[in-house]
């Protein structure tokens, strides 16, 4: 585990950066938030391209204290940009000797030539190369420089939907293959749930919320900034079988069994699942005769009231799980719940987001 | 027989001009490209006056600066026992001078072009600031100092003002080819002026040629 600790502010064309956060990094780590929140000044004040005040430290090595600032080239950073930056004067080859002739490690070339499969790209010109390829090149330059800290600055907002596909599962792997964490930008809850293993959100220029993924985002929505996309938890469950004659897969999930339709799944695989709370019923005691089928029993941790509205949302233990629930504010009251109750969840709908490592 | 010696002379001038200019010119041009203060707008006034100013004005401040009786003249006599004013030296300094705004103005729009991007990309690569400038900026800014050295290069090979108030006509020292051509035509012999002029013609309609054909037609590449 590596701590990132950032005390950081600046001021940027009328934009004010103000973030403060202590990161444990392990795995991917997502920087979320909307777009004009700060999370690509961040990244770059964090590779040392961006003029700022405060202190950030990076495991144990000072990178910045006041007006002392070590150079981006002594950091040991590998930034892959959202426009790519590949020197348009190498081929691809040249681009990643360029990297490797600089560093010195344990990533081989190889490796990374054939964990992006580069093989077939390595005699060309990265202006003859589509989005998605120029993009694995940049990725495995940045690799080949053995950087300590891989930063990602919205690297698939240029591609396509099938591009992106084939890259984010790359870049989820890194970690594990090469050893080194990742930082993501990006401002698309879905990349961050395929992708990320915890969480760091950003709003109007500040660190609202860090912390492992399942965790943090479970209650993203619920900061000063209000909600810009559905609240809802993730879970992490093991397929334990499948039903050829329904289509459907079977999970257990924080002990308990649930079924969904089918979805590529083998036996054994650890998944990882997303359920939004307005997909979430409460009964006081287990339904009989409903058609919705994955009922959890659960005991109430909190539930937070939102002034204004009819609602309220309801957080939930699930045998160390988090799950959440928006009911109504009326259906609180009427129904008695309070925190400590035990209650059983109905979920109509489950998404699955992604096959973690086995 | 025609005497070659201007002709000699006339590329020694213009290469060596044009190999110190490029020297002084890149560290200018790119404090110009990344720089924003308030002093930004005055050295580009400054780099840019030899392009206004009339050659007299500029032969005039150069001939009094270098004249062995002000400081800089002095000290230079003193250190190698020959004046500056009327000598070779003193015109490789003058032509440095005139030529100044040739080798600068390509280089910077060549280095604002470029931008930080490829410099950002390069240090989080490792590279510092100067294998970046090497590695990075100077094969993408090659077409940039094609331009720039060509440019400068002819553009003293076609200076006449400053060289004759500065260096005056010495054979074999400071009588260079658009000297050579106002001594023919002064002294009525137009069939050598005929022969110089037409020559500096050619030249440099080739140069130029050279200079937008190569713009033209090839993408640098280095591999």
């Amino acid at each position: 585990m590596t701590l990132l600790s950032l005390d950081i502010t600046a001021q940027a064309g009328g934009f004010d950066l103000a973030a403060r956060v202590q990161a444990e990094l392990s795995g991917v780590t997502a920087l979320f938030g909307p777009s004009g929140a700060g999370k690509s000044t961040l990244l770059r004040a964090i590779a040392g391209f961006e003029p700022v005040q405060g202190r950030i430290v990076f495991d144990g090595q000072v990178w910045q204290d006041g007006a002392q600032s070590l150079p981006p080239h002594r950091r040991g950073v590998g930034m892959v940009f959202q426009d790519t930056r590949l020197f348009p004067h190498l081929s691809v080859a040249g681009n990643l000797r360029y990297a490797a002739r600089r560093a010195q490690g344990a990533i081989h070339q190889d490796d990374v030539i054939s964990a992006l499969d580069l093989g077939p790209l390595l005699a060309r010109r990265p202006g003859g190369l589509s989005g998605g390829e120029r993009q694995r090149v940049a990725i495995g330059r940045a690799l080949l420089a053995q950087p300590r800290l891989m930063l990602m600055d919205e690297p698939l907002a240029a591609l396509d939907a099938a591009r992106k596909a084939q890259i984010l599962p790359l870049i989820a792997r890194l970690p594990q293959v090469f050893g080194i964490p990742v930082i993501h930008v990006t401002h698309s809850i879905e990349e961050v749930t395929q992708i990320a293993d915890r969480l760091i959100a950003m709003q109007d220029g500040r660190i609202v919320a860090s912390g492992p993924l399942a965790e943090t985002f479970a209650r993203l929505d619920l900061g000063a900034g209000g909600s810009r996309f559905e609240g809802g938890v993730i879970l992490r469950g093991r397929v334990s079988g499948g039903d050829a004659r329904y289509h459907l897969t079977r999970l257990q999930v924080a002990g308990h069994e649930l079924i969904m339709p089918e979805a590529g799944l083998h036996a054994g695989d650890e998944v990882q699942l997303r359920i939004r709370a307005r997909d979430v019923m409460l009964a006081t005691v287990r339904p009989e005769g409903l058609s919705a089928q994955n009922v959890l029993p659960c005991r109430i941790t909190e539930i937070v009231s939102e002034a204004e509205t009819a609602f309220a949302e309801v957080f939930l233990d699930v045998d160390g799980q988090v799950l959440r629930a928006r009911v109504t504010r009326a259906a609180v009251d009427q129904m008695g719940l309070a925190v400590g109750g035990q209650v059983f969840a109905v979920l109509k709908a489950i998404s699955f987001d992604r096959r973690l490592a086995a | 027989m025609i005497d070659l010696a201007p002709l000699w002379l006339t590329l020694k001038l213009a290469g060596l001009t044009t190999l110190i200019l490029v020297v002084i010119g890149t560290p200018l041009a790119w404090v110009l490209a990344r720089g924003r203060g308030w002093w930004k707008p005055v050295l580009e006034a400054v780099t840019a006056l030899p392009l206004v100013l009339p050659p007299t004005v500029i032969g005039f401040y150069l001939l009094v600066t270098l004249s062995p009786s002000a400081p800089l003249g002095a000290v230079w006599r003193d250190v190698t026992g020959e004046a500056l004013t009327f000598s070779f030296s003193g015109l490789v300094l003058a032509s440095c001078l005139y030529s100044l705004p040739f080798m600068v103005q390509p280089l910077q729009a060549a280095f604002e072009g470029l931008g930080r991007a490829p410099l950002e990309a390069a240090a989080s690569l490792r590279a510092g600031p100067w294998d970046a400038f090497f590695s990075v900026v100077l094969p993408l800014s090659a077409r940039g100092y094609l331009t720039a050295l060509v440019l400068s290069f002819a553009h003293t090979v076609g200076e006449f003002g400053v060289v004759l108030m500065v260096g005056g006509n010495i054979p074999g020292r400071t009588k260079v080819i658009s000297i050579a051509i106002y001594e023919h035509v002064e002294t009525l012999n137009y069939a050598q002026a005929h022969l110089w002029s037409g020559g500096m013609l050619v030249f440099s309609f080739v140069i130029l040629l050279l200079v937008y054909g190569l713009n033209r037609r090839f993408p640098v590449h280095v591999s």
